[in-house]
């Protein structure tokens, strides 16, 4: 393990899976440094060096993101507070087509000087790789916006919260959990604030604040007599929202096996339903493995969606430029082109959707200058649209980009990233408690576990938080080792019923990872309760 | 400014800790400038350099921690960072396993080849000749090709109020590369990571690629079950990775994982896997250089983690081991598996009936109880008869756990370095031959 890997997780001893490769210690401040917008005069003094520097030496185009990166990390277990961590991390991106070929350089030295040196450099690899290439890069037209600005929408900005109050919850939520059976929990609070400031020679200047947040825990209870332990997850999500999202609201909670929330999360309620579950856990009949009847709540599908649905949509991917890591799709273009190809049955409509208000993909821009928007997916069913941006758009016979470039950060490249990719709500009214009574044999599954797909998207295998039988339309019991495997293609035909849109809620994940050197996206998947047939159920028990 | 020499590092350290009210502070400073070029379908597409740096400040009063991170290093910025750190720790309330920062350490010296001054500063030509060395082959072969190829510069440092300073500097070179058939039919894959460029050699590898490339298309569909497998090294270091990365005391102690006993206590001292299996770390292993120092600044070491299938040593957070009365053992770093004698050709040729698998990927816990993991195979997967490789069979989906794979245990053949697809670490794998490991499901993936 190299110096550079142990500072990325030395951070925390809490769940390291959960927060697989986030940058703890690595890049991120303060979070007071400054106010938005309040510097854009000098951003746009220092993007203009870049402009005209580039220009000058020969680069065709040239954008630069100057990024100010501010997170927050509160972790506890516990009645132990176990860090509070500030980071801010400020640079720029410089990004140039000279000689038809992609260059790139990213520096943190923000002098004339500096950024002139970082725009050359960026040229000069540009020219460099040029020796490679087979066809120069076509960049779909994009009309510069001017001066403009965009915010996300939240009522109370995380980082005016007082770390005490963060602390504070964060203790009665393990408290919540320990009074009601835990053996261990841990928690953190985990707050992004991402100030970008984008400028391109095609006229655009655009400044944007980004606000998301990340309420989590994991309860684990422990029968010392067997030796087995069991784990439950949170239940809320990671929100493109601010501290708004963590005053729980009676409006915004769905009441099932457990409680289920919307745009508002009771985290308090949830560590201790988490803890008596738990519990339950430990009692579950061990599922008998066969063909099931499905019932995915939100937060488990919102997952599934993701890796059968977001990724394989990912135009990069489906044209080989992830082949040697995150792989291709088997949404080929031939499929697209077709018009016919059937993904799912024909009640299933995915949108892309980079508006959707709460939404952890919600922007204004994305990361070239392209304004966000909305577009079908799967249409009744058919494929009939990819994700693309700027130098893709052409390919799949596009005038314009539909804006889903993104970096992690200013020392990353931009480039093709997953909008938030959603299972629309069914158009019949029909609630999850309806749907439960037509199935005779089912699994009802809620939350995310562990989940796998291959590199072409056809083969996955999904896990979850709670897993209840259904039989003849009732809940009869929690099941436990449960695992659904299938083929996208199949599964999404199976899918026989979708609630209406009073189900409908968003998951979502800080980590998308794809790209390398690897980037993070976070992103958010809508659904409603919704129902497959026939689907493959393994046991996952073992002895060692 | 990334790469700082050790007298820079300390006196810009120097100059934080003069900032510090706190009872105890520490510093800690990295930076790395890199370089790298990404191609597929047979042509570049993004490529750049990439400089950064970032100095963390840990303050504490009492029992109380605050830690802020930044990467502006005039005089105000760094008084901002351990100012913003003392403000955290003051409203954090006290930590019982808080444990005072180390006093001064003796650290081995530098491994030699950790660090590689040409490697650290190769040119964007140097990358760019490197990556036409892999496209000729792709052309030559008609595969169409995509690969990445980085080199890193970076060093690491830190100092604290009681005296500790550690200082380390170091190189790498990653390469990876895929082939896939112009059909979409075959698919081969090959990687290395190292410190030094001049052991990298894209020609080579790309050829690997190629052959697997070419050798896996038209793979016939078998049916999934319980299968005598052969793990290619870089198939085997995704599933170990994640036995010796999860050899942790408290949980083990705590009742959460899968060396922990009914009844209480652990396996520490156990047999866990076939007595074949010795699983070592040493920094100064010429193969692996690592660290000399881990980030809390406690010393890297030899640790023997599994001798003989035993389960010989745990890894201890300082608070774990102090309240245990141990060694404070930090986690393990550049891990060697010893091998045997016989090379991946001889494993195959004493194969009746087997699977060769050249790769695994997306590698996720199913039972952290069991530590059962689920992935599929990619990249090239062989049916073995009679010692031979007879036809590449279609991808399939695994569920098994490293631990039950390593008591099935059938032979091992040469140590080689190999880096994980998933985890981007580098480790001393042998070839493995194992019984029974169970496939669940097909792939219809290439």
């Amino acid at each position: 393990m190299k110096r550079k890997d142990f500072l990325y997780l030395s951070g925390m001893s809490f769940g390291a899976a959960m927060l697989n490769r986030i940058p703890v210690l690595g890049s991120p401040v303060p979070y007071d440094v400054i106010t938005p917008g309040a510097d854009v005069a000098a951003k746009k003094r220092m993007a203009d060096v870049v402009l005209n520097t580039a220009k000058s030496k020969g680069a065709t185009y040239a954008d630069v993101r100057i990024g100010r990166y501010l997170n927050q990390y509160v972790i506890t277990r516990e009645d132990k507070v176990q860090n509070v961590v500030n980071t801010e991390s400020y640079g720029m991106g410089i990004r140039v087509i000279a000689n038809g070929s992609w260059g790139f350089a990213a520096t943190s030295d923000m002098t004339t000087d500096g950024i002139a040196a970082a725009t050359n450099l960026a040229v000069q690899i540009a020219k460099e790789n040029s020796r490679l290439l087979k066809e120069p890069v076509q960049l779909a037209p994009q009309k510069g916006y001017g001066e403009v600005s965009w915010k996300t929408p939240i009522e109370v900005n995380a980082f005016e919260v007082p770390i005490k109050d963060k602390i504070d919850l964060l203790l009665g939520v393990n408290n919540a959990a320990m009074t009601n059976g835990a053996s261990y929990v841990d928690s953190a609070m985990f707050t992004v604030n991402e100030q970008k400031y984008f400028a391109s020679t095609d006229g655009s200047y655009i400044d944007q604040d980004i606000h998301r947040l990340w309420p989590v825990f994991n309860v684990t209870k422990i029968d010392s007599k067997t030796g087995k332990f069991e784990t439950r997850n949170s239940l809320g999500s990671p929100v493109g929202m601010g501290y708004e999202y963590l005053t729980p609201k009676a409006s915004e909670k769905i009441q099932s096996q457990t409680t289920l929330y919307r745009n508002r999360y009771d985290m308090m309620e949830d560590a201790k339903l988490a803890a008596i579950q738990a519990g339950e856990k430990h009692k579950a009949k061990s599922v008998e493995a066969g063909k099931y009847d499905l019932v995915l709540d939100p937060t488990n599908l919102y997952l599934t969606i993701h890796e059968s649905a977001g990724h394989p949509s990912e135009l990069d991917r489906v044209l080989g430029y992830e082949a040697n890591f995150a792989g291709t799709s088997f949404l080929t273009l031939d499929k697209w082109k077709s018009g016919k190809f059937n993904y799912g049955s024909k009640l299933v409509n995915i949108k892309a959707d980079k508006l959707q208000p709460g939404s952890l993909g919600y922007v204004g821009y994305d990361d070239e200058g392209v304004k966000c928007g909305e577009w079908d997916i799967i249409k009744d069913g058919t494929l009939v649209n990819y994700q693309a941006i700027r130098d893709q758009a052409h390919i799949i016979g596009l005038k314009e980009s539909q804006g889903c470039c993104y970096a992690e950060s200013w020392d990353n490249v931009q480039f093709q990233r997953m909008a938030n990719i959603s299972l629309q709500p069914g158009k019949a009214p029909l609630a999850p408690a309806e749907l439960i009574k037509n199935v005779e044999k089912g699994i009802y599954i809620i939350g995310d576990g562990s989940y796998s797909i291959d590199q072409q998207r056809y083969n996955f295998q999904f896990s979850g938080q709670l897993f209840y039988e259904i039989k003849n339309g009732q809940i009869a019991g929690m099941l436990k080792d449960v695992a659904y495997q299938s083929n996208t293609q199949e599964f999404w035909n199976s899918c026989s019923a979708i609630c209406d849109e009073r189900d409908y809620r968003l998951g979502g994940t800080f980590f998308d990872g794809k790209g390398q050197p690897p980037q993070s996206n976070a992103v958010s998947h809508g659904s409603s309760t919704a129902r497959f047939n026939g689907v493959n159920v393994i046991n996952t028990s073992r002895k060692i | 400014m990334a790469i700082l020499s050790q007298e820079e590092a300390q006196a810009l350290m120097k100059k934080a800790l003069s900032f510090s009210k706190a009872d105890e502070c520490e510093i800690n400073l990295n930076g790395s400038d890199s370089g790298n070029i990404r191609y597929a379908r047979n042509s570049v597409s993004t490529s750049g350099a990439i400089s950064q740096t970032s100095l963390v400040v840990s303050s504490a009063f009492g029992k109380k921690l605050g830690v802020a991170t930044i990467n502006e290093y005039d005089d105000a910025s760094l008084e901002k960072a351990v100012r913003r750190s003392e403000e955290l720790a003051q409203l954090a309330p006290e930590n019982p396993e808080y444990v005072p920062f180390l006093g001064p350490q003796t650290y081995s010296a530098d491994n030699p080849k950790l660090f590689d001054q040409k490697t650290a500063e190769m040119e964007p030509k140097k990358r760019t000749d490197m990556v036409a060395q892999s496209l000729q082959v792709a052309k030559d072969a008609n595969l169409t090709a995509a690969g990445f190829l980085q080199n890193t510069g970076s060093f690491a440092a830190m100092m604290n109020s009681h005296g500790l300073f550690a200082y380390n500097k170091y190189s790498d070179i990653n390469f990876s590369v895929t082939l896939r058939s112009a059909d979409g039919k075959g698919s081969g894959y090959a990687s290395r990571d190292y410190e030094d460029f001049n052991d990298m050699d894209t020609l080579k590898l790309t050829k690997v690629a190629a052959q697997k490339a070419n050798g896996s298309v038209t793979a016939k569909a078998i049916e999934p079950g319980k299968y005598t497998v052969i793990l290619e090294p870089a198939a085997g270091i995704v599933l170990l990775e994640n036995l010796y990365g999860a050899l942790d005391a408290r949980s083990a102690d705590e009742g959460r994982s899968f060396l922990s006993k009914a009844g209480g206590g652990t396996k520490l001292g156990e047999k866990l896997v076939d007595e074949r299996v010795n699983i070592y770390s040493d920094p100064q292993d010429p193969r692996l250089p690592t660290a000399s120092w881990n980030g809390d600044g406690r010393p890297l070491e030899r640790v023997n983690w599994i001798e003989k299938g035993v389960i010989k040593n745990l890894s201890y957070s300082r608070f774990w081991a102090q309240k245990k009365g141990v060694k404070a053992v930090p986690g393990p770093s550049g891990i060697i598996m010893e091998g045997g004698d016989a090379s991946l050709e001889d494993l195959i040729k004493g194969t009746e009936k087997g699977i060769l698998v050249t790769r695994l990927w997306y590698i996720r816990p199913v039972d952290p109880q069991t530590l059962l993991y689920t992935g599929l195979t990619r990249d090239g997967t062989f049916y073995i008869e009679n010692g031979q490789i007879k036809f590449p069979v279609k991808n399939f989906r695994f569920n098994e756990s490293p631990v039950i794979m390593l008591n099935n245990l059938e032979a091992l053949g040469r140590t080689e370095r190999t880096v994980s697809g998933e985890s981007f670490q580098s480790a001393m794998i042998p070839p493995m031959k194992i019984r029974d490991f169970t496939f669940s499901s097909l792939s219809d993936a290439v």
